[in-house]
């Protein structure tokens, strides 16, 4: 503010002054010194426009909230006051529905729950059944090999996902295209092997569908130097970005102690500093022969988990390539009648196969009572499977541990107290999936 | 999970653990509802079990049998990498109000949206949640989904009419 506002008496129209043009409140020479002091940087708060809390709702159809999610935000000016972030925008009764389905019938169900990355969930499924069953260590060794690799591949598509739509909701579109494009070539070669593009229900009880095509490996090795190059350009894009960094670094800073309070895994809890991978601490499949790195963070701010998701797909493409030099050959489901299917042409030629064929499918694979829980690495971090089985096809509770409803419960501590334009890269870095969140 | 801290929680519980049981590596204690804070915070804070962090919190209705619901706690040790299922016991009211069971919260602040959707699904009520109110469904919403006496085919669809009209 210039002084001669407070000195010099209100203009009187019609007085022996020249007369002010009058704009609002204050008059045009007011107006231009606050401007000028606006540009300059010495504005005095005191003068500032009185604000007073606003709601405002955020979501669901924002497009950085990907549809699924509702924050009502109280903001003062551009500083969130309090939030309170709604979910169930996309809820379908998953546990619900399972129960009343076979344990076969409930992996298209697991698809559509981290829908960007099925294949983790059909793994952490069968998996479960599996330990339920007592089978875990008879699943044959090319079945474990090829659930590693198409895990590991949906886990690098799921990371590119992040990665593209975090940039791309902080203006950088380019790399959206890079990473989206990654992902594409990543999403062929899952639909070579399953059939299905995004909902592959590839993974069975007892092992996979239908082996791998021998080209696969070489496919998917081919691919590799190109998923790098893509990598490289996204970080020769961002990393020297000075809005991306401004935007990400710093920003959405969690400790160790609040992480682990509010339950995180993954990527998430390991951006605090926590070394916890599910696959490095308690090695299932066949995770413990291969030899990869678990990359942490730092400061647990935005850009960590952006250049963790980074380095977590160069850790990914390492244990697939020592995954195909490692993998046997052999069959690729579990030898025992009440559990598979027999083949299409036993069904239809002898009575037994086709009495064995209807009884799993009319009344599902006989479980044994009892309970477990069973916990895998997904793209968001542990997604765990609690089973309450009666004994008979159909699971009496079905429980699936999302790890990113604990993620998203601690949004509203990450955002409280910083501005509006901060709730975009908080939001994007933990990558809510709506499927898995609300299940 | 670890044979090991399910000694542990026997000697420090004793007879407050109403059975325990351990399948397919999975140990499990379970406990009265009411004692249920007092069990995960002793846990929590003991210096040979150190159960620091709530992997989940769900619960069980077990339809027709007494008592009919369990909430079911997954603990896992952080610096060990033990884990250790906790379930509370928790029984039916017999005047239709909801039945309940202490929250902790104050543990852990991943269990407030947690007990959110076990009082979303199954109406069990945790005293002393600061927010206690439905999470994945709307307010509207009459009765438990995840009950086992709620019809699968049940459908509430969501109609605002005007009351005016």
């Amino acid at each position: 503010m210039s002084d001669s506002h407070s000195s010099s008496a209100p203009s009187v129209p019609g007085g022996n002054e020249p007369r002010k043009m009058v704009i609002g409140l204050s008059t045009a020479e007011d107006y231009d010194a606050r401007r000028q002091a606006a540009v300059l940087g010495n504005e005095d708060d005191d003068d500032e426009m009185p604000t007073e809390p606003m709601e405002l709702n955020m979501g669901p159809s924002h497009p950085s909230t990907h549809g699924t999610v509702r924050i009502v935000l109280t903001v003062e000016g551009e500083t969130v006051t309090d939030a309170d972030v709604q979910i169930g925008y996309l809820h379908r009764a998953f546990e619900k529905e399972s129960e009343h389905a076979t344990y076969t019938q409930v992996f298209p169900y697991t698809d559509r729950l981290n829908y960007v990355s099925p294949m983790l969930n059909n793994v952490g499924y069968a998996l479960a059944v599996e330990k339920l069953l007592g089978i875990v260590d008879d699943v044959p060794e090319r079945a474990q090999y090829i659930r590693v690799i198409v895990g590991e591949l949906a886990r690098i598509a799921d990371h590119l996902t992040a990665t593209a739509a975090g940039s791309m909701e902080l203006g950088a579109m380019t790399i959206y295209f890079y990473a989206i494009k990654a992902r594409e070539w990543i999403w062929e070669i899952l639909e070579e092997i399953s059939g299905a593009r995004m909902t592959h229900s590839y993974v069975r009880v007892g092992g996979v569908a239908y082996d791998l095509h021998p080209d696969i490996p070489s496919k998917i090795r081919t691919l590799m130097p190109k998923i790098q190059m893509a990598l490289h350009d996204v970080k020769e894009l961002l990393f020297e970005n000075r809005i991306f960094r401004d935007r990400m670094d710093g920003i959405g800073v969690f400790s160790q102690e609040q992480a682990l309070s509010y339950g995180w895994t993954g990527v998430s809890l390991r951006s605090t500093g926590v070394p916890y991978d599910v696959r490095k601490d308690h090695p299932y499949l066949v995770y413990d022969r291969f030899d990869f790195s678990v990359p942490v963070g730092t400061t647990g701010d935005n850009f960590d988990r952006f250049i963790l998701r980074i380095e977590e797909i160069t850790q990914s493409m390492r244990i697939l390539n020592q995954a195909f030099d490692q993998m046997p050959e052999g069959p690729v489901v579990v030898d025992d009648p009440r559990i598979i299917l027999p083949p299409k042409q036993a069904v239809y030629n002898t009575i037994e196969s086709m009495i064995a064929h209807f009884k799993i499918i009319v009344d599902g694979v006989k479980v044994p009572p009892g309970e477990i829980y069973s916990y895998t690495e997904a793209g968001n971090g542990e997604l765990g499977f609690y089973i309450v089985s009666d004994g008979t096809g159909r699971p009496y509770r079905l429980r699936c541990r999302p790890p990113c409803f604990m993620i998203t419960s601690a949004l509203r501590e990450m955002i409280v107290g910083h501005g509006i334009a901060d709730i975009v890269p908080t939001f994007d870095m933990m990558n809510m999936i709506g499927g898995e969140c609300d299940r | 999970m670890s044979q090991r801290l399910l000694d542990r929680a026997h000697a420090v519980f004793g007879p407050r653990i109403v059975s325990s049981h351990a399948f397919h590596g999975d140990e499990t204690i379970v406990v009265e509802g009411t004692d249920i804070h007092d069990v995960l915070s002793t846990l929590r804070a003991d210096a040979e079990a150190k159960l620091d962090f709530l992997v989940d919190l769900t619960a069980v209705d077990h339809y027709g049998r007494e008592p009919r619901f369990e909430v079911v706690y997954h603990l896992r040790s952080m610096a060990t990498g033990e884990r250790l299922r906790v379930k509370a016991e928790v029984p039916d009211t017999d005047d239709g109000t909801e039945p309940s069971i202490a929250t902790i919260c104050d543990l852990w602040k991943c269990a407030d949206w947690m007990e959110r959707e076990v009082f979303d699904m199954f109406g069990i009520k945790f005293t002393g949640h600061p927010d206690l109110r439905r999470i994945l469904l709307y307010e509207e919403f009459i009765g438990y989904p995840l009950r086992k006496d709620y019809p699968k085919e049940k459908r509430q669809p969501l109609v605002r009419r005007d009351p005016n009209t």
